[in-house]
């Protein structure tokens, strides 16, 4: 699973095999003998592209530690309502998608308008591309704006309209306030999701609200993006020039700031202009889950916790359906013809960590956390990242066949060594700047396995060090500070009769 | 003061660099004889000194006023807009005159007075002793000796006094070299290397034209090499690329022919030269100055302009002199043409590399007075100090402090100095408020009796240390070693502190640096309060059990210890320890976030697209 590319050589009775990994690491192997050489390359091989999902490795997978808490019920949509429901009277959770079979690609419990009944629900799911109809992404408890996200609706060349759809979507505002619709395509783009029976909301028919058109690429551009970055740095030759001009033309840097500022944009609508949002792009799988879950890190202080974070890749991405099997099935070394792989995960955690290193004591969590999810996403011995939605991991029955990641993740043995040793909870908006000069290459992903981070990780723990031997000292000073007092009272007593 | 019509100017706009929707702060602009300040309403003042200012531009008249634009060495732009243009102009005329002055007399330096007296002035000059530093390097021994040959600057003027050259090198010879080499300037000792035995050494080029031969001169390479008892070869290592080398042959100067030198490998590592060098901070300059910038327009920007290619092929120099003493304990001579830029460049970093003392706060310090000051890097032509010939300025010691920066970011623990040190030298390297960098050559700064009449800047740094030190310095290896960065090309960044340094919404709005410096002065303190609340305890036993009781001693351990109380502000300090407030980068809050401008756009009617750069919403209509 962890293969992306396998390439076999002979020089005389040596074999050698290079693998490429997932994780952008090259491995290279030599053996002696040719006959063993290509056995054990065709057996790789056979092994890495497995026809069915059921034989991979969380499904054989056998934990060798003690599971503490069942990270398949960590985080159920009914336990996420709660959190909101004290704020929420116009939310309701709908049971609609059940057996799936309004949505396939939605969980079975959605957050919908109170107002809005769930036939028609079924009748807005008609009318957005997948079924996927406006649902709760996110509630801004500070003036109860909300984020919602779709698919496009299926306007079409002839401009349908839905009367159900355009009532779920004001029923959303409160009387007087404005919405912002962001489209992740640009106008042309939106413009030609018409000739395939797509297309995008007519201001006219939603009077209440704006759209607004960015531009976040998507699939195989995404894809091509990352082959060429990962190309790049894997190149140790280069001249200065040469890496620059590669470094530019793979756009990767683009990209990320193209998504982090639609999210800031978003973030920006809500927070500082009492408008709710609606996003889209064409799915709303892909796109429309980095801004969306973007936009939370910046508000919502929760999202910055371990905890939190968890959640929301849970509520976000998971049962969101982002499709992580087709986009996570090879990553920068294989160009294959299939255009459904892409990097857009990768993407949204690269944001987080380009926002984490401008707000280095806002997150509990640090790199390595992040470093870990890339590496699940791609290929994992847990079930979580298995399958494209909810409805296909119910199939593969993943929660009684494989173990959740984060029953793994959450034990404080594991999650001391993900923990942000200078976090103290911030609850305020936290604004990256998302110009040129503040977007750095994520070196611990695209430079990890190509230069010594020997001198970097002793840093690291010096810093811990300092960190902590603050933390002994001053326990220690209260510590004397208390004996002292009690001291102080004794004499007292003894002085007073 | 002639140069001073207006002294205040009400009502004037600062503009924000990057905002694409003209946000600004109205306050009142002032000018006194060395300063420009502009005080906002909120009496945050900004204040720009009038030697940093590299150029003042007045475009024209807006509806909403005069704007005028300063650029400064330290990299800071302000964009004011003066409401009249009388005022404008006679602003500018004024900046024009104040920035460039003709005479060194004129300099700051000559006026600034920290209030000290002048036996503390004098002490303060004296904190860096070259002869000690030689002595520290293990010169003169049984090879080296001090030479008096240019004691009166007789043989080269823009050489030091004292100079350490091989024993077994007589006057004679030296003489005869010096009148082989631009400028007079001979091969003499830069920095020896007590184990190894090795000498870096440095020079000018060799007049040899197509084929002229000095005797005296191949003499003296000869006795360097013969100085080195661990290896019979030396390194010639000319600074210059290959072409630039052999065009200088039409002009009578050049490099030396191998077959002339006995035992020399000689080898060209090719940095380029002073203009090269000024044109490519200009372009990196007018790209990272642009509103709106695209990261695309940012890296072929970057990349057009050669800034990175250049900072690595210093470094790239500067390590294989290092690897020449170090691995193959090969004396190395160094030159370029004139072997005071390029030279002073690999050097002094081949040291740094070499001699873990370097990394020091001292160390540092000690390295620029030998390789930059005392060797005549012309400091006050690089840095434009007076009005004089723009085409000798170039940014040849910034360079030198960027590579310094670059292993700081691969050795985070092998320097005790951090960025802020680094940034607050190149504050001074053009503030002329010091006279350590003031004048071109040593004979230069004696005959204008800097010692007596200006003061040095080392002592204040070393005042100021506690700012400048990095807290995670110490780590055993890397504190010692010979560094060996690695200049694969993606280890190369653009360095946004200090070209962004005023340009705060860039910046990380926490800084790990920071508050981990903070709390490793809380740690001492800390440290200092569990002794006394211990001795204090013990006491108080010690007295209950002999039953006596002080009143006094009581009321004695009442306060608390200010250092606990400390402990929830240290996540808002400011990045670069200076006086301006302009640098303070804060933690996000309410009253000062990127978004803040924005709100009122969002009402004007009916927006179509939304634009987000630098952090900056707009809406297009």
């Amino acid at each position: 699973m962890v293969l992306c590319t396998l390439a076999r050589r002979f020089v005389g009775p040596l074999g050698t095999i290079i693998i490429k990994c997932k994780d952008f690491r090259i491995i290279q192997l030599d053996i002696p003998g040719m006959e063993e050489c290509l056995n054990i390359a065709s057996s790789i091989e056979a092994l890495s592209t497995l026809d069915s999902i059921t034989l991979m490795y969380p499904f054989f997978y056998r934990p060798m530690f003690e599971v503490v808490e069942d990270g398949w019920h960590s985080f159920l949509p009914e336990q996420e309502f709660e959190l909101y429901s004290s704020a929420i009277s116009e939310w309701r959770l709908s049971y609609v998608n059940q057996e799936f079979a309004v949505c396939p690609s939605y969980p079975p419990a959605v957050t919908v308008p109170k107002a809005i009944d769930d036939d028609a629900l079924r009748k807005v799911a008609a009318f957005r591309h997948g079924g996927r109809f406006p649902v709760l992404s996110y509630y801004h408890k500070k003036n109860g704006m909300v984020i919602m996200r779709s698919g496009q609706p299926l306007t079409g060349t002839n401009g349908r309209r839905c009367k159900e759809d355009e009532k779920l979507i004001n029923a959303t505002l409160r009387a007087g306030k404005r919405g912002y619709i962001i489209d992740t395509r640009p106008l042309n783009v939106a413009q030609q999701a018409r000739a395939k029976g797509g297309g995008f909301e007519q201001e006219a028919h939603y009077p209440q609200w704006r759209r607004i058109h960015k531009s976040i690429e998507r699939y195989h551009i995404l894809q091509e993006s990352l082959i060429k970055l990962v190309e790049s740095c894997n190149d140790q030759t280069q001249n200065m020039d040469r890496w620059l001009s590669k470094l530019e033309a793979s756009n990767w840097l683009t990209h990320i700031k193209e998504i982090l500022t639609t999210a800031c944009l978003a973030a920006q609508c809500l927070d500082r202009e009492g408008a709710s949002i609606l996003i889209h792009g064409t799915e709303g799988t892909d796109s429309t889950l980095q801004v969306t879950s973007l936009a939370q890190i910046i508000l919502e202080p929760r999202s910055r916790t371990i905890r939190g974070f968890e959640a929301l890749i849970e509520r976000e991405w998971l049962q969101a359906g982002h499709p992580f099997q087709q986009r996570c099935a090879q990553s920068a070394y294989c160009n294959s013809k299939q255009k459904w792989e892409s990097p857009v995960f990768l993407l949204f955690l690269d944001c987080v960590w380009q926002i984490l290193r401008q707000f280095p004591c806002s997150f509990e969590f640090n790199e390595n956390f992040l470093i870990m999810l890339f590496e699940h996403a791609y290929a994992s011995q847990f079930g979580t990242f298995l399958g494209n939605n909810e409805s296909e991991r119910c199939k593969l029955k993943l929660q009684q066949k494989t173990m959740s990641l984060w029953s793994w993740v959450n034990r404080p043995s594991e999650l001391s060594k993900l923990t942000n040793p200078l976090f103290e909870a911030n609850n305020l908006v936290i604004w990256p700047s998302v110009a040129p000069q503040s977007l750095q290459l994520w070196e611990g992903i695209f430079l990890r396995w190509n230069r010594s981070s020997k001198y970097l990780d002793e840093a690291y723990e010096e810093m811990v060090n300092i960190i902590e031997y603050n933390k002994q000292l001053q326990a220690k000073v209260n510590l004397l500070r208390r004996q002292l007092a009690e001291l102080e009272t004794e004499d007292g007593v003894q002085e007073s009769p | 003061m002639e140069h001073i019509r207006t002294t205040k100017v009400e009502q004037v706009k600062l503009l924000d660099r990057f905002s694409t929707s003209n946000k600004s702060l109205t306050g009142t602009l002032y000018l006194t004889a060395t300063h420009l300040l502009f005080i906002d309403a909120h009496q945050k003042e900004t204040w720009i000194l009038h030697h940093h200012i590299a150029s003042v531009e007045k475009l024209a008249l807006t509806t909403s006023g005069c704007p005028l634009v300063i650029q400064c060495k330290n990299f800071r732009t302000v964009h004011f807009i003066v409401p009249r243009e009388r005022d404008c102009h006679d602003i500018y005329n004024s900046l024009l005159q104040l920035s460039k002055q003709a005479k060194y007399e004129d300099l700051y330096a000559f006026s600034y007075n920290p209030k000290q007296n002048d036996a503390e002035r004098l002490q303060g000059w004296e904190l860096i002793d070259l002869a000690e530093e030689y002595q520290r390097m293990g010169v003169p021994n049984s090879n080296w000796q001090l030479s008096d040959a240019n004691r009166d600057y007789k043989i080269c003027e823009t050489y030091p006094r004292e100079l350490y050259v091989p024993r077994i090198a007589s006057k004679p010879i030296i003489v005869g070299s010096s009148k082989f080499r631009s400028k007079g300037r001979f091969p003499v000792l830069s920095y020896y290397h007590q184990s190894k035995e090795a000498a870096i050494c440095r020079c000018s080029q060799p007049l040899s034209g197509f084929s002229a031969r000095c005797l005296e001169d191949e003499h003296l390479l000869q006795a360097i090499s013969k100085a080195n008892p661990a290896n019979r070869y030396m390194y010639v290592m000319d600074t210059r690329p290959r072409l630039n080398a052999m065009a200088n042959r039409a002009a009578g100067k050049g490099y030396e022919n191998e077959d002339n030198y006995s035992n020399i490998r000689f080898q060209f590592v090719g940095i380029e030269n002073i203009h090269v060098m000024r044109s490519s901070l200009q372009k990196l300059l007018e790209v990272n100055g642009t509103k709106g910038l695209s990261v695309n327009d940012f890296y072929s920007g970057l990349e057009s302009s050669g800034w990175l290619r250049h900072i690595k092929a210093v470094m790239d120099a500067a390590i294989f002199l290092a690897k020449a003493i170090a691995a193959e304990s090969a004396s190395v001579l160094v030159h370029c043409s004139d072997g005071w830029d390029r030279t002073s460049q690999v050097c002094s970093l081949g040291s740094l590399l070499l001699d873990p003392y370097y990394r020091t706060i001292r160390g540092f310090m000690v390295l620029i007075e030998k390789d930059w000051i005392s060797f005549g890097h012309k400091f006050s032509e690089r840095c434009g100090h007076l009005d004089g010939d723009p085409k000798e300025v170039s940014p040849v010691f910034t360079q030198f402090l960027e590579c310094v920066w670059h292993l700081t970011e691969q050795f985070p623990q092998a320097f005790e100095f951090n960025e802020a040190f680094l940034l607050q030298i190149h504050e001074h390297i053009h503030s002329c408020q010091f006279g350590n960098f003031i004048g071109n050559c040593q004979k230069e700064r004696e005959e204008l009796k800097l010692k007596e009449k200006t003061y040095s800047l080392w002592p204040f740094l070393l005042d100021d240390q506690k700012k400048y030190l990095n807290p995670l310095y110490g780590s055993q290896s890397q504190k010692s070693a010979v560094l060996e960065p690695n200049t694969v090309s993606f280890n190369f960044k653009f360095w946004r502190n200090m070209f962004h340094q005023f340009d705060r919404t860039l910046h990380p709005r926490q800084s790990v640096f920071n508050i981990i410096m903070n709390m490793n002065e809380q740690n001492k303190q800390l440290e200092t309060d569990i002794k006394d609340l211990e001795s204090q305890i013990k006491q108080r036993k010690n007295k209950q059990t002999d039953g006596i009781l002080s009143k006094e001693l009581l009321n004695s351990v009442r306060p608390e210890s200010p250092a606990l109380k400390a402990t929830l502000s240290l996540k808002e300090q400011t990045l670069l320890p200076v006086n301006d407030v302009l640098r303070t980068i804060e933690g996000s809050s309410p009253a000062d976030n990127r978004y803040s401008e924005y709100a009122d756009e969002f009402s004007k009617a009916e927006p179509a697209v939304v634009s987000l750069e630098y952090g900056v919403a707009r809406m297009t209509c």
